[in-house]
């Protein structure tokens, strides 16, 4: 038994990280109907801001000082990134038809991993990230069961995370502001909502939920590279389709849905299907599954009707 | 398929392929000085994580590349190296063979670094008769070395493709041994990434541990690129071994080692020649100590014609170390050069013509290179079986044990 409370253990550390990022997905898409690929970008942007932001603090900073200062550099640089791609690549297509912000997606996400690959130090292969906190301090749950610093930190941050953003979305002006839009853009500028500003909220908002989770993933594993942002985003993009895209509980259900078929496929999958070379071949079963009975995902039909 | 769509497509791949076989022919009769100019091109990944390695590939022909012209070792001709990004990427390792086999005046080939991109490499070699020597390739049925370990005969799939490394079925059992003889494992935990590389390396680990007396537990994989191992940690960690084989590579086996002891399973992670890099240590810090790396050949720093090349290597001042295989992309380099030597001797041949002769003058080779004398079996293989395992001791790969394989 201790051996599947380990596992859940490890999948909602896993989920929490395909959640955070997949809320950047499911809200850009709840609002412009966009699938953004190069979200994993801005996720992995994140992580290259914090190792930024450490190496400019003087040696020795304590860690209680030097990690707040890492996720707010990690925070701006993704924000700034996810800004200037909506503005110069997304903005200028908003009328153009669905399939021309697509490809621009795909392209900024070339872009963008290219531009750390080339032009950051040392980044052609995976660069080392400060381990401020100690991946070997395990926090015992049970007899055996575990959680690791780094992954108890990815955890909290990623709850944190969620709470404010579905209380701004739910309690603040803007938030009603973004859930009016997604509803009706035409309708919500009529009622004097300034639709533009909104569409950068959900731009913003997203990234700096997928910058926490590049830094606690940097955290956790101890690297970031620039491909980092490839498959996470592509995970999360599947764990926003599973939840339902489009709509922000979806985000996070879906997530930690995908972290619990991943690590559970690992464990207990039947054998010439079983390890975790098999997980990912599970994921999209389950994906297809839910799909089939489900197709606007796990909690999708509230978009349904907002659409 | 409307044709004026097929025309949309195939004029711009035509314009290209002009293009391109324009750069060819300028390549072979680029000649400025009066010498002519021949090429030796490399496939390796020059960029993502295995870039390290990769460039330490491509340096090591470029200073055998450039030490020959200096030397004058082809006469009459002057060496250029032309280095292509596979990416560690089968695909790409195809378009860029193709791209070195259209361009008529490259004559030989070092690379590539993974055995999954050479299974796509050496057809399109093969066809062109267009040597290629791998400095680290080890899979066995590169070569045709699968067939015997069903009792089958060995034929050679590849006619141009030659290796100056040792296959994994002598790497794993040669690893395999010293993890139950010189270790003492009991309990054998096995992991590997499914590609070419590792998944061959792994299951001839597992056999020879077997027979060695030792449990082996059911064999767990992993995606290359994963980050996150908990899981399969956490699986492994119920069944208690004390010893793990990691077949692959070190980007995931660092992470793999490095989780593993925080998740408090403090056994020695032992991989193949593709673990043997100094990133290992690098990512995975102080939990590498103590692990265990098993590499093609004696350690370059043993042999006494290696150390002048480390020197020379030292002294071009290239960005990135030698890597593991820096050393054998250079003999591998060397190979061919010599047979270039010989080859255009009589002066005649070019084109394919050369190549073909290249192939032949390869197939008979013996050299004296840094790591040890190379010549070939009749189907491509190094006949020389020395193999080294190393130990993390303080941060590095110290030699524990350099033997002949038997």
């Amino acid at each position: 038994m201790d051996v599947f409370f380990q596992q859940l253990v490890n999948a909602i550390v896993l989920g929490a990280t395909y959640g955070l990022v997949a809320l950047g997905y499911t809200m850009v898409y709840g609002i412009v109907q966009l699938i953004n690929f190069a979200h994993g970008e801005i996720y992995m942007l994140g992580g290259f801001g914090a190792l930024t932001t450490y190496l400019a603090l003087p040696s020795g900073t304590p860690a209680g000082i030097a990690l707040p200062l890492m996720l707010v550099g990690g925070i701006v640089v993704s924000v700034t990134a996810a800004v200037i791609m909506e503005r110069f690549a997304y903005r200028p297509l908003r009328s153009a038809p669905r399939l021309a912000p697509l490809i621009t997606a795909i392209g900024v996400s070339v872009f963008l991993q290219e531009l750390v690959r080339n032009f950051y130090p040392n980044a052609k292969a995976a660069r080392n990230f400060p381990q401020l906190v100690n991946p070997d301090y395990q926090v015992k749950l049970g007899s055996s069961v575990q959680i690791s610093a780094p992954q108890l930190l990815t955890v909290v941050v990623a709850l944190v995370g969620m709470v404010t953003l579905s209380t701004f979305v739910r309690r603040s002006r803007t938030g009603r502001a973004m859930q009016a839009t997604a509803q009706d853009p035409d309708t919500a500028r009529l009622m004097g909502i300034d639709t533009d500003r909104i569409i950068v909220t959900a731009f913003v908002l997203g990234a700096a939920l997928a910058a926490l989770a590049g830094v606690s993933s940097g955290l956790q594993f101890g690297q970031v590279d620039f491909h980092m942002g490839f498959i996470t985003g592509v995970k999360a993009f599947t764990a926003a389709v599973l939840g339902g895209i489009g709509n922000i509980s979806g985000a996070v259900l879906g997530g930690f849905t995908l972290g619990l078929v991943e690590v559970m496929a690992t464990q207990y999958a039947p054998d010439p299907f079983s390890g975790g070379a098999w997980k990912d071949a599970w994921s999209f079963v389950v994906l297809i599954i839910v799909l089939v009975f489900r197709p606007t995902g796990l909690l999708g039909e509230r978009v349904a009707a907002r659409a | 398929m409307h044709p004026p769509r097929l025309i949309r497509v195939a004029a711009p791949l035509l314009i290209g392929a002009l293009v391109l076989s324009a750069c060819g022919s300028k390549k072979e009769s680029g000649s400025t000085s009066g010498s002519k100019t021949l090429t030796i091109g490399v496939v390796a990944p020059l960029s993502g994580d295995l870039s390290a390695v990769g460039n330490g590939i491509k340096n090591g022909v470029d200073l055998a590349v450039k030490q020959a012209n200096e030397k004058k070792t082809v006469k009459g001709y002057t060496l250029t190296v032309d280095a292509q990004d596979d990416t560690a990427k089968a695909d790409v390792g195809a378009t860029v063979a193709a791209k070195l086999v259209a361009a008529s005046g490259v004559v030989g080939v070092v690379g590539p670094l993974n055995s999954s991109v050479a299974k796509a490499v050496a057809p399109v070699m093969a066809q062109a008769d267009l040597v290629e020597i791998s400095p680290s390739n080890s899979n066995v049925d590169l070569t045709g070395r699968g067939a015997l370990a069903t009792g089958g005969t060995q034929t050679r799939p590849y006619k141009s493709y030659f290796r100056v490394v040792a296959s994994d079925d002598i790497q794993g059992p040669f690893a395999a041994q010293f993890a139950v003889g010189s270790v003492k494992a009991k309990t054998i935990a096995i992991v590997h990434d499914k590609k070419a590389y590792g998944q061959g390396l792994a299951e001839a680990f597992a056999k020879e541990a077997k027979k060695g007396g030792a449990t082996v537990l059911k064999t767990e994989t992993i995606n290359p690129g994963d980050k996150d191992f908990s899981a399969t940690i956490t699986k492994l960690k119920a069944e208690k071994p004390d010893f793990l084989f990691y077949g692959g590579e070190y980007p995931e086996a660092s992470l793999l080692t490095k989780q593993l002891k925080s998740a408090g399973l403090k056994i020695p992670l032992m991989g193949g020649d593709g673990v043997q890099a100094d990133d290992y240590i690098k990512i995975a810090g102080a939990a590498a100590e103590g692990d265990f790396a098993t590499a093609l050949g004696a350690p370059t720093d043993s042999l006494a014609t290696a150390k002048q090349f480390v020197t020379d290597y030292a002294a071009a001042k290239y960005a990135d170390p030698i890597g593991p295989y820096g050393a054998y992309a250079y003999d591998a380099a060397n190979v061919i050069i010599a047979a270039l030597a010989k080859s255009t001797a009589d002066g005649g041949k070019t084109g394919s013509a050369l190549r073909t002769e290249v192939t032949k003058e390869v197939q008979n080779s013996d050299y004296d290179g840094i790591t040890g004398k190379i010549t070939f079996d009749q189907f491509g293989d190094t006949t020389v079986k020395v193999l080294t395992v190393y130990q993390v001791k303080g941060g590095k790969f110290v030699a524990a044990k350099t033997d002949t394989f038997k």
